[in-house]
C-alpha cells in the first residue's frame, strides 16, 4: 500500500513536470503545431508507422524549424475505421490545439475526415496517405489538401505495361472499398482502351484471412491477375495462392508491392519476381533527388531501428505532405494569422519539388503528379527490389478522360468483360 | 431488488402453491404496488399523499447525491471545453446507454448479449438508410419519420434476435449473439445494394430544430444527456415493476418461475425487446454523433467493447454502465498521451485487467469494498454475490 503511493505521489510530481515543461517551450517562442494521424493500430500498422516517420523526415530535414518557428509534431493513431479517424483528428485540432492536420492513411478515413474538415474553417488539412478519388472529386472542401496523387492516377501506365507483357485476358482481385476500386480504374480505363479484357473481378473484405474461394474461382483462362490487397491481406493472399498450386503471373496495385510486402519472409517470396506494378515512386528510380530522399531515410531509420531497407509507400506520401506543409509554411514566412487564409493561398500555388518529380495542385486541391510502372526483381544482396519499366509525368485525376464523361472508380465501374 | 433479497422471499414463499401467491410476493417486493396490497404501507412515508405514482416514485429514490449528480451535469458543458463536453461526455453518455442496455439484459435478467452494439447498428443504419446522407441510397425521409422507423425496426430486430436467443443458457446465448453481431457485420460489408458496403453512409447529421443545430457540442450533449437519463430512469423504475422483479426471478430460477406460472419465455423476449429500443436509441445518437455509419461501427471490436464498458461499470447497478463508459472514452482519448504512441493499447488493456481482476464487480464493486473497509458502516448491497 505504501509503495503504491510513493508511486502515485511519484507520477504526480512528473506529471507536474511534464507539464511545467511544455509551458515553458509555448512562452520560447510560439512552436507551430502539426498533428499527425496514421493507422498505428489494425491492418495497416506497419505502414502506418512508417508514414510517421516519413512525416517526422521532413521535419528533421528543415532542423525541426520553419521561419524561425519551432515544428511539434503532435501524433494521433486509427484503426482504418472512419469513426476512429474522426475521433483522432477531432481530438488533435480541438484538445491538443494543433495548427495544421496531416493525415489520415487510408480512404475512406480520407472522406471522413474530409467531412470533418469543413466545421473547422479556419484550419488547413492535409491529407497523410489517403487515395480514394472521392475525397477530392465529390463535394471538395476548401481547407483540404492532397498533395499525393490518388489511387487511380497510381495505376496509369500498367494497363499498356500488361499488354506489352502479353496479358489480354486479366482477373482482378481486389479489396472491396474505395481506395481498390480506383486503382483497378486507373488500371482498366487504359487496359480496356487498348483492348485488353478484365472477365471476372473478385471484391474481397479488408482484412480477410481465408481466399481460398477466389482462388477456386479465378477461371483458367486468364492470362494474368491483377493483386489490390494490402499489408497482411497480401502477404495472406499470396501465401495461399502458392499453396494451391497458383501459377499465374501477377500484376500488383501500388499498395500491394509495397515495402511492407516485399520485406515479408515467407520462404516463397520468390514467386513476387517479375510482378509488374504502377506506383507514384519506384525504390531503383535514379533520380538524384530520390536517391538523396532514400539515403537520408536509411541514415534516420536503420533497419536496425526499425524502419525498412528502403522508404514504403506511406513513408513516402506521409514525407510528400508533411514537405508540403513546411514549405507552405516557409513561402508565407510562418504567419498562420487570419484564418491561415494566406497559408492556404500558399499551398495551393505551391510547386512542390518532390524526390520523384514536381507536384502541383488541381482546382479542387489534388495533386497532379507523376507514375511510375515498375517491375520487381531481386537485388545483388537478395533483398526484392523494384525496377523502373517507365514514368510517366503529369497524371491527373481525370486519366486522360473529360471532366462531364469522367465516372468515378466502383464495383462495376468501368467494366469490360 | 438484489438477487438475494428476491431468493429469501422465493425461500420463505415456499408454502405458496399457487401463482396468486406468488403475485402477492411480487407484490411486497415491488414497493409501488405496496401501497394498494398494504403489505409494506408502513414503511413508504409517502403512502399517504395523493401525489401521482411516478412523483411517490422519484420522492422515494432520489437522494442528495441524485439532485448533487444532476447538477453537475447540467452545469458540465460551462465548465469544460466543447471537446470534453462533446466527444468524452456525449460520447459516454451514449455509449453507456447503449451499454446500458446490456447490464439491464445481463444484471437483471441473466442473459448477456453481445448483439446490443448490432442492434444500435441497425437503427443506425436504418436512420441512414430512410433519412438523409451524402449517399444516392438513402431515401430521405424527414428526420423524424426516419428516427421512428429506425427505433422500430431495430426493435423487432432485437425481439427476434431474443426469440431465438433465449432458450439457450450462459455462455451459449453468448455465442448466439456473437454470431448474429457478425452475421450482421458481414452482411453490411458486403451488401452494397442497401448498405453502401465498407464505405458505408456518411454525413448523417442530426437535424436543426428549434433553430438549433444539434450537432453543436452543448445541444447535442444535453441532448445525449436526456436520452440516457431517461434509459437510466427506465431501467431504474422497470426493475422494480412486477415485470422486473418476475424477470429477476427468472435469472434467478426459471423452473421455479415457470412452476409460479410465470411465462419465462415472454419475460426474456420482453426484456430483449426493451433492451433492444434502449441500444437503438443510443445507435441513433451514435451515428449522430459520428456523422456516418461504416461496418467499423458493428464489428467485433465494437461488439466487445461495450461488453467491457459493462463489465467496467459493474453490472449490479444501471449507474455502472455509464461509469464504465466514461473511463472508456477517457481511455480511448487520453491513453495515447500517457505512454509511446504506439503502445498506448496496452495502457487501455492494464487498466481493464487491473479492475476486472481487483473488482470483479467493476467500479461499483471497488468502491462498495473500499466504503467497507474505511467508511461508514452502511449495508453494502454491491457485494452481495449471485451464485
Amino acid at each position: 500500500m505504501k509503495m503504491k503511493k510513493r508511486i502515485w505521489i511519484r507520477s504526480m510530481v512528473a506529471a507536474a513536470a511534464a507539464t511545467a515543461l511544455t509551458g515553458m517551450a509555448w512562452a520560447q517562442g510560439a512552436p507551430v503545431k502539426i498533428g499527425v494521424l496514421a493507422t498505428l493500430e489494425g491492418p495497416f500498422a506497419a505502414g502506418g508507422a512508417d508514414g510517421m516517420r516519413g512525416a517526422e523526415l521532413a521535419i528533421k530535414q528543415r532542423g525541426g524549424v520553419v521561419a524561425g518557428r519551432r515544428i511539434e509534431m503532435v501524433r494521433a493513431s486509427s484503426n482504418a475505421n472512419p469513426d476512429v479517424a474522426v475521433n483522432a483528428v477531432r481530438k488533435l485540432v480541438e484538445q491538443d490545439k494543433v495548427d495544421i492536420v496531416v493525415g489520415p492513411l487510408s480512404g475512406g478515413e480520407g472522406i471522413a475526415v474530409k467531412d470533418y474538415s469543413r466545421s473547422q474553417p479556419n484550419m488547413t488539412f492535409i491529407n497523410g496517405g489517403s487515395g480514394a478519388q472521392a475525397t477530392t472529386l465529390q463535394n471538395p472542401s476548401p481547407n483540404f489538401f492532397r498533395f499525393n496523387t490518388e489511387g487511380a492516377q497510381w495505376m496509369v501506365g500498367l494497363g499498356k505495361a500488361a499488354m506489352d507483357k502479353g496479358y489480354k485476358r486479366v482477373m482482378v482481385i481486389a479489396e472491396d472499398y474505395a481506395f481498390p476500386y480506383s486503382q483497378v480504374q486507373g488500371f482498366m480505363s487504359e487496359f480496356c482502351r487498348l483492348g485488353g479484357r478484365v472477365p471476372s473481378k473478385a471484391w474481397v473484405p479488408l482484412g480477410g484471412k481465408d481466399y481460398s474461394s477466389v482462388i477456386a474461382r479465378i477461371p483458367k483462362d486468364v492470362d494474368a491477375l491483377l493483386v489490390v490487397l494490402g499489408g497482411a491481406d497480401a502477404v495472406n493472399f499470396l501465401n495461399q495462392y502458392e499453396a494451391a498450386g497458383g501459377d499465374k503471373p501477377l500484376m500488383g496495385g501500388s499498395i500491394t508491392v509495397s515495402q511492407d510486402v516485399l520485406n515479408y519472409r515467407g520462404k516463397r517470396r520468390d514467386s513476387l519476381v517479375g510482378t509488374i506494378s504502377a506506383g507514384p515512386y519506384a525504390d531503383s528510380f535514379d533520380g538524384a533527388d530520390w536517391r538523396a530522399f532514400v539515403a537520408d531515410y536509411q541514415k534516420n531509420y536503420p533497419v536496425s531501428a526499425g524502419g525498412y531497407p528502403s522508404p514504403s509507400l506511406f513513408a513516402l506520401v506521409y514525407y510528400t505532405n508533411m514537405k508540403a506543409a513546411l514549405d507552405a509554411l516557409d513561402a508565407v514566412k510562418g504567419d498562420l494569422s487570419g484564418g491561415q487564409a494566406r497559408y492556404r493561398d500558399a499551398l495551393s500555388k505551391l510547386e512542390l519539388r518532390m524526390p520523384t518529380g514536381t507536384v502541383r495542385l488541381d482546382g479542387n486541391r489534388q495533386a497532379i503528379g507523376t507514375t511510375f510502372v515498375t517491375e520487381v526483381v531481386k537485388d545483388s544482396r537478395g533483398e526484392l527490389t523494384t525496377r523502373v519499366l517507365r514514368k510517366v509525368d503529369n497524371v491527373d485525376q481525370m486519366l486522360g478522360m473529360k471532366r462531364e464523361e469522367f465516372q468515378m472508380g466502383s464495383r462495376d465501374v468501368p467494366a469490360c468483360p | 431488488m438484489s438477487a438475494a433479497q428476491w431468493r429469501r422471499a422465493m425461500n420463505g414463499g415456499l408454502r405458496a402453491s399457487s401463482s396468486a401467491d406468488a403475485a402477492r410476493l411480487t407484490a411486497r417486493a415491488a414497493p409501488s404496488r405496496a401501497t394498494t396490497l398494504g403489505v409494506a404501507a408502513a414503511s413508504d412515508p409517502y403512502a399517504g399523499s395523493g401525489a401521482p405514482r411516478w412523483l411517490k416514485f422519484f420522492w422515494r429514490t432520489l437522494s442528495p447525491r441524485h439532485v448533487f449528480t444532476l447538477a453537475l451535469l447540467l452545469v458540465f458543458p460551462w465548465l469544460a471545453t466543447p471537446f470534453l463536453t462533446f466527444q468524452v461526455a456525449a460520447q459516454a453518455l451514449l455509449l453507456g446507454t447503449i451499454a446500458l442496455s446490456l447490464t439491464f439484459l445481463g444484471g437483471y435478467g441473466g442473459m448477456v448479449s453481445l448483439a446490443q452494439m448490432s442492434v444500435a447498428g441497425m437503427s443506425g443504419y436504418a436512420l441512414a438508410i430512410f433519412g438523409s446522407s451524402s449517399t444516392p441510397i438513402s431515401l430521405g425521409w424527414p428526420w423524424w419519420l426516419a428516427v421512428i422507423v429506425a427505433l422500430v425496426i431495430a426493435t423487432a430486430c432485437a425481439t427476434v434476435i431474443g426469440w431465438l436467443s433465449v432458450r439457450t443458457e450462459g455462455i451459449y446465448t453468448i455465442m448466439i449473439t456473437l454470431a448474429f453481431g457478425v452475421a450482421f457485420y458481414y452482411l453490411v460489408l458486403q451488401n452494397y445494394t442497401v448498405f453502401n458496403g465498407f464505405q458505408g453512409f456518411q454525413r448523417v447529421y442530426p437535424p436543426e430544430v428549434l433553430g438549433l443545430n444539434w450537432r453543436e457540442p452543448v445541444p447535442f450533449y444535453f441532448l445525449c444527456l436526456f436520452w440516457a437519463m431517461a434509459a437510466y430512469l427506465a431501467v431504474k423504475w422497470l426493475v422494480r415493476t412486477p415485470f422486473g422483479i418476475a424477470l429477476q426471478g427468472v435469472r434467478d430460477n426459471p423452473r421455479r418461475m415457470a412452476a409460479l406460472g410465470f411465462d419465462v419465455v415472454a419475460h426474456r423476449v420482453a426484456a430483449y425487446a426493451v433492451a433492444g429500443l434502449m441500444a437503438a436509441v443510443g445507435g441513433v445518437l451514435l451515428v449522430w454523433y459520428n456523422g456516418l455509419i461504416t461496418p467499423g461501427s458493428v464489428n467485433t471490436g465494437w461488439q466487445i467493447n461495450i461488453l467491457v464498458i459493462a463489465v467496467l461499470g459493474g453490472m449490479r447497478h444501471p449507474i455502472g454502465a455509464f461509469l464504465g463508459a466514461i473511463i472508456f472514452v477517457l481511455l480511448q482519448t487520453f491513453a495515447i498521451d500517457l505512454i509511446d504512441r504506439e503502445r498506448f493499447n496496452l495502457v487501455i488493456g492494464v487498466v481493464f485487467l487491473a479492475i476486472v481482476l481487483f473488482s470483479p464487480d467493476g467500479l461499483l464493486g471497488l468502491w462498495a469494498k473500499l466504503r467497507s473497509r474505511f467508511g461508514s458502516n452502511q449495508t453494502v448491497t454491491s457485494l452481495q454475490r449471485r451464485h
